[in-house]
């Protein structure tokens, strides 16, 4: 099992609905297993599970049914629960929700002042963790009068200087504008390739998912699909059917086979549509 | 024409350290009937020209005219003017407060004094008009509903002012592709059917490619320009200059044209690409 960051064995997750009897089943008998080192993309509409999911991984919440794993470490052992957020650190949608200090280097110190880590320590980590996420010259900067992008940059600054192995990243996109979204995307990208770290992003744009190693699909607290981007994109009519996109390109050679045009089904890139035709 | 901007300048913290010129002398006619979708990159000042069109900013400088009425002017009727002009705001929903959804939409009506009659039959039309059940979700909490669900209340709540002019920032931000198609054929019918100007502001080149019929390009303050939807999406580099971009299916055809193949480049969906292609194909005797 060591080869695992993190594994989810027949995990259900119920809650309860304000003023109602009635269970809620949110995670219904999934099993995962995350590799170390993988980059794996969790894809869904609003209320498909996956916050919900990506906060079982790190003990945020613990399971109704079944266990979950971060590197063998099971979350509902409550000695454990602190080796587990930081093994597995989480970044979330609203950079802002996510700044506690006035300087940006004191955001990024947070994490690790909390750990009691001793200052020199400290001082070298928020000053890699930074340099990672490219944010150094903004160091002194305060917070609120940086772009989203980069909010949520010093945002995952702050997660990296608690040296996690897994970073859980939910929609960190959701609400920055299409600058914003490339940054996070090349960081994560960098985390993953340069960085080593096993990541597992959530969102509900497809294409962030073109370059992960393998991606799962969510859907009523279920995984419906999984694959690489490639085996999951090429199903046009199933991926719009559980209410996502798939890029214009891949729908447009879907289209063309359906006509009766010979090319191959597995088309992302406008590039490969060119060369295609 | 009903809005016509002049030589509008807005400065924020003017004579302050912090002074910066966030419109520089923009001038823009908008038609009656236009569909206009507004692009530019953060920071462009699409939202503070948005904000001078219901008087929410006054200018430094400059006039703008909404269907014939001044409304820079000292004596502007401001609740005149936002009778005019509807503003949605981005993460509309965030400003929802009223206990149930009929209390929330006809807050705005409420206010111009209008009878309890007439107030009730604009909410009833203001909630088909998004597609939401007047008699199942008029008494229900507007907090119980789903993200998209909310901000089609919100919509709604400016829809019953009955405006001339509608204005959406980014009306699908943070929405899953499915919340997004809900609000987009609302807002699409809500043009076809109503007949209402609408001013589109978003960051999607995709969505502003169904829908518009004509764009604004802002950048720096400055309008860096606007024509008829194709039209500006046939300038690939300019837009890419600026940080912005063009629909994937647009700059495909475009590379594939390149390639030597004799397509029309001004694509804006996949349905028109797919026609263009199997007629192109089939011509050149591949299919």
């Amino acid at each position: 099992m060591e080869q695992y960051m993190i594994k989810m064995e027949n995990v259900k997750y119920e809650y309860s609905s304000m003023g109602e009897d009635s269970q809620l089943m949110a995670i219904n008998s999934i099993n995962i297993a995350v590799k170390k080192g993988e980059h794996l993309v969790i894809l869904g509409h609003n209320g498909s599970g996956k916050s919900t999911l990506a906060k079982l991984m790190n003990g945020l919440l613990l399971p109704t049914e079944g266990n979950v794993y971060v590197n063998n470490m099971n979350t509902k052992d409550e000695d454990k629960v602190w080796d587990i957020r930081e093994t597995a650190g989480m970044v979330f949608q609203n950079p802002d929700n996510q700044m506690v200090a006035t300087i940006v280097e004191e955001d990024v110190a947070f994490g690790p002042e909390n750990q009691g880590i001793p200052s020199l320590e400290i001082r070298k980590r928020v000053d890699e963790a930074l340099r990672i996420v490219e944010m150094t010259e903004y160091k002194k900067h305060a917070p609120h009068l940086l772009s989203g992008g980069q909010k949520q940059r010093v945002a995952i600054a702050g997660i990296l200087a608690m040296r996690p192995d897994c970073i859980i990243l939910d929609e960190p996109t959701a609400m920055l504008d299409p600058i914003g979204r490339l940054e996070i995307i090349s960081t994560i990208k960098k985390l993953n390739k340069i960085e080593k770290k096993t990541i597992v992003h959530i969102t509900h744009y497809m294409d962030e998912a073109v370059e992960a190693d393998r991606v799962l699909v969510m859907e009523q607290g279920e995984i419906v699909m999984e694959g690489t981007p490639r085996e999951i994109f090429s199903q046009v009519e199933k991926v719009k059917r559980l209410g996502l996109d798939v890029p214009q390109v891949t729908e447009l050679a879907y289209e063309l086979r359906k006509e009766g045009i010979n090319i191959p089904s597995q088309i992302l890139t406008v590039e490969e549509l060119v060369k295609a035709l | 024409m009903i809005i016509k901007i002049e030589n509008l300048n807005y400065i924020y913290n003017p004579n302050t350290p912090f002074e910066k010129k966030a419109l520089d002398n923009v001038n823009l006619n908008i038609d009656k009937g236009d569909f206009i979708g507004l692009i530019g990159h953060t920071g462009s000042g699409k939202s503070t020209l948005v904000q001078h069109l219901n008087g929410l900013i006054k200018p430094t400088t400059g006039k703008i005219i909404v269907d014939g009425m001044d409304i820079t002017s000292e004596d502007a009727n401001l609740k005149e003017v936002r009778q005019k002009v509807g503003l949605v705001f981005q993460y509309p929903e965030h400003q929802l407060f009223e206990e149930t959804i009929y209390k929330d939409i006809a807050f705005g009506p409420k206010n111009l004094e209008l009878k309890e009659g007439e107030v009730r039959e604009r909410v009833k039309k203001a909630m088909e008009l998004v597609g939401l059940n007047f008699d199942d979700l008029k008494d229900r909490s507007p907090f119980e509903l789903s993200g998209g669900q909310k901000r089609r209340v919100a919509i709604a709540g400016v829809l019953a002012m009955k405006p001339k002019v509608l204005v959406l920032d980014e009306p699908t931000a943070g929405l899953d592709p499915r919340g997004r198609d809900e609000i987009l054929g609302r807002i699409q019918k809500l043009y076809e059917e109503e007949g209402i100007t609408i001013i589109l502001v978003s960051h999607s080149m995709e969505d502003i490619a169904r829908l518009v019929n004509r764009i604004v390009v802002m950048h720096k303050g400055k309008i860096a320009g606007e024509g008829p939807t194709k039209e500006i999406f046939k300038q690939a580099e300019e837009l890419e200059k600026i940080g912005l971009g063009i629909p994937q299916i647009t700059s495909f055809m475009r590379k594939y044209k390149l390639e030597g193949n004799k397509v029309r480049d001004d694509i804006l969906t996949v349905k028109e690409a797919k026609e263009e292609l199997i007629n192109y194909l089939r011509s050149r005797g591949n299919a």
